[in-house]
């Protein structure tokens, strides 16, 4: 059986020196705005490296660190995040070690970064988890590197690693919020979980339920069902014509009031219901267009080989059309991430709203700079995250390449 | 005896598309085995009927009886009679998220129930008899037109079906290409495939036809043997179509 290979045609290579010339410098005035540029961007640089190094109090972050990482979550029962984390170094060393590629590259930038924030001044108690979620990404990098090579191993393995995401959700829940009347396990009431914590587990529960919610409801606007149809439409366009804001507020006010007398949900489970039927309709709209691109001949082509509709949705539509919208799909999520910080108006402090929280101290009064850098790194750096762990996802898919 | 050997029954069938009258009473049977060639001029009807065979598009009037099944709104008969008939399109209609491999098994898998292993067995037999098994593994975007194209009669041959539709399956390739398909075609039809062929290559008709139909305006204009039909037409406007198309 003949192996067939491509040619790479052959690359010109461009020098660096080359590049610069051919793009920065070539026409004058290029070379004009080339040199403003440089110029601007050197004064905001040093500006902001002299300020940053020499008078930014740094204090406001470093005394309040908990409040920003998690919030009000009872200091002693801080062991329960720090497991949660643990568990999830463990499942990005295990997918790292067993698939290689993107997540190997995630499983490495965390443990740099475990390793880079255990070295800042810290209590002996944060520096041993810290250094324990780098041991768990080791150990489980180790044990998916072991078992990559044998089908014997890296199956089960394999497996194992990704029922563990499928429980990574459910565990974080109960390890988090605990069960009433245990010793062990206190319950710590949702409305307590904040900063960071609380960014994290709204956009975690927003993205991985409206995902299949916003499916079916693209699906049900093509249904050849009238009423699915017309719920659909009647659902997407109803919360596409609102402010987030609104439906905040609709989830907050209005929806104790269907619940059934004595149903009393938390507040945090009140808005993560807002995220997540916001967030449907968006993601609803975007796999409608993937939908709409995936050309009739697929259809036919499987009805004709005698797939039933449910078959050919799930096994020749869906797939097709689900690659074509991830990076429109991401986006979304990137946004529902950001747009977490507006839980403040339900009196929930995530992330920039223990900021504020912070600012309100007058010990801290007048570090808004400070604070606000802070908090824009940390949304900057995941959302910059989950946009490039998209772009390899397209790539991986083959997204285009059709 | 005659009616278990007819495969394909179709009494005037007619078939509207909103105001406009597609099919004008199609009548025409097709006995098991039986290599059928349907040419006429474009718009004609001719894929709208074949079509009607495997109920990509429903019929209005007449019946059409398919190895004993009366073709009706029963979503059972329907089902029993696609996966009886192969279909293969113009535009190869591959599956392009699957490997060649994927799109040959996939049907066998979930309609027929069959093992994976078996399926695949089968799938890598029939790309050998279509002459590429060594494409299994790639991806359609990474064939050529003539190799989809196989590929795609290999996904509609692993159904085990007992009839094969062909829309223009060499239409839309190039020259060089259209051979390697036509080829394929004909050790199926060697092999006592009963086949339904839109087509317009006549060279392929004369060898291999058992009949050959010409169609226009929505129904059948006349319809013979190669020899005769090519030699002795009996309509007018059979006549012209066929200085046409065998002119250039
Ligand atoms: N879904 C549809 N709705 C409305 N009209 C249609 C539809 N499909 C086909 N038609 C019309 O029906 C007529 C017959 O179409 P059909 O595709 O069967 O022709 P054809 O003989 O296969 O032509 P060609 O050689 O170009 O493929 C054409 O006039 C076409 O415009
Ligand atoms: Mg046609």
């Amino acid at each position: 059986m003949a192996v067939s290979r491509t040619l790479e045609p052959p690359k010109v290579r461009v020098g660096p020196g080359e590049w610069v010339r051919k793009n920065l410098l070539s026409p004058w005035y290029n070379a004009l705005l080339t040199v403003i540029g440089l110029w601007i961007l050197y004064e905001v640089g040093r500006g902001l490296a002299v300020w940053a190094l020499t008078q930014a109090r740094w204090d406001v972050i470093t005394d309040n660190i908990r409040l920003f990482l998690v919030g009000q979550f009872p200091p002693g029962q801080i062991w329960r995040v720090w497991l949660s984390l643990l568990f999830s170094s463990l499942l990005f060393g295990l997918g790292g070690g067993l698939w290689g590629g993107t997540i190997r590259q995630f499983a490495c930038a965390l443990g740099v970064a475990f390793f880079l924030l255990a070295l800042l001044p810290a209590s002996w108690a944060t520096r041993g988890w810290l250094i324990g979620n780098l041991a768990a990404i080791l150990l489980g990098y180790g044990t998916g590197v072991w078992g990559q090579g044998n089908p014997q191993r890296s199956r089960p393995l394999r497996y194992a690693t990704i029922g563990g995401w499928l429980l990574l959700f459910p565990v974080l829940v109960m390890l988090l919020s605990g069960f009433s009347g245990t010793q062990v396990l206190p319950r710590v009431e949702a409305g307590l979980w904040g900063g960071l914590l609380l960014t994290f587990l709204l956009s975690l529960v927003s993205i991985v339920l409206s995902f299949p919610l916003g499916v079916l409801l693209a699906l049900g606007r093509r249904s050849a069902l009238p009423a699915v149809r017309l719920f659909s439409v009647l659902y997407i366009e109803l919360i596409r014509g609102v402010p987030l804001v609104t439906v905040l507020f609709m989830a907050d006010i209005m929806l104790p009031l269907f619940l059934p007398e004595g149903l009393r949900i938390d507040r945090v489970v009140r808005a993560m219901a807002g995220f997540t039927l916001f967030s449907a309709a968006y993601v609803a709209e975007n796999v409608r267009g993937g939908l709409q691109a995936i050309p009739e001949g697929q259809i036919e082509a499987a009805r004709a080989l005698g797939l039933n509709g449910f078959q050919t949705t799930f096994l020749i539509v869906l797939p097709q059309a689900l690659r074509l919208v991830i990076p429109a799909n991401v986006g979304q999520f990137i946004s529902l991430f950001k747009d977490t910080s507006l839980v403040a108006i339900m009196g929930l402090l995530e992330l920039l709203g223990i900021g504020k929280a912070v600012l309100a101290n007058p010990a801290y009064m007048g570090l808004q700079r400070e604070v606000y850098l802070f908090v824009a790194l940390i949304y900057g750096v995941f959302s910059y995250a989950m946009s490039y762990a998209s772009r390899r996802l397209e790539i991986a898919l083959g997204v285009g390449e059709r | 005896m005659v009616g278990s050997e007819d495969i394909i029954i179709c009494e005037d069938v007619h078939k509207w598309f909103g105001d406009f009258h597609v099919l004008r009473g199609v009548t025409l049977t097709i006995k098991r085995g039986e290599v059928v060639v349907i040419c006429g001029p474009s718009g004609s009807g001719k894929s709208t009927f074949i079509r009607t065979i495997n109920r990509l598009e429903t019929h209005q009037r007449g019946r059409i009886i398919v190895d004993g099944i009366e073709l009706t709104d029963d979503v059972r008969n329907i089902a029993a009679i696609r996966s009886e008939i192969g279909m293969v399109f113009q535009q190869f209609n591959l599956f392009p998220h699957l490997t060649a491999l994927q799109n040959i098994t996939l049907a066998p898998i979930w309609v027929r129930r069959w093992p994976k292993e078996e399926a695949e067995r089968v799938a890598r037999e029939l790309l050998e008899r279509v002459g590429i098994p060594e494409q299994a593994d790639k991806y359609p975007a990474q064939l050529s037109g003539g190799q989809q194209q196989r590929v795609a009669i290999a996904r509609a041959l692993a159904m085990q079906p007992k009839i094969m539709l062909f829309d223009e399956p060499t239409s839309a390739l190039d020259p060089e290409m259209i051979k390697e398909v036509l080829d394929v075609m004909r050790d199926l039809a060697r092999s006592g495939m009963t086949m339904i062929v839109v087509t317009h290559e006549m060279g392929f008709a004369k060898e291999v036809a058992d009949r050959i139909f010409f169609f226009a305006d929505g129904n059948i204009v006349e319809g013979n043997t190669p020899e005769e039909f090519f030699s002795n037409p009996k309509e007018e406007r059979t006549r012209r179509f066929l200085s046409q198309i065998l002119v250039h």
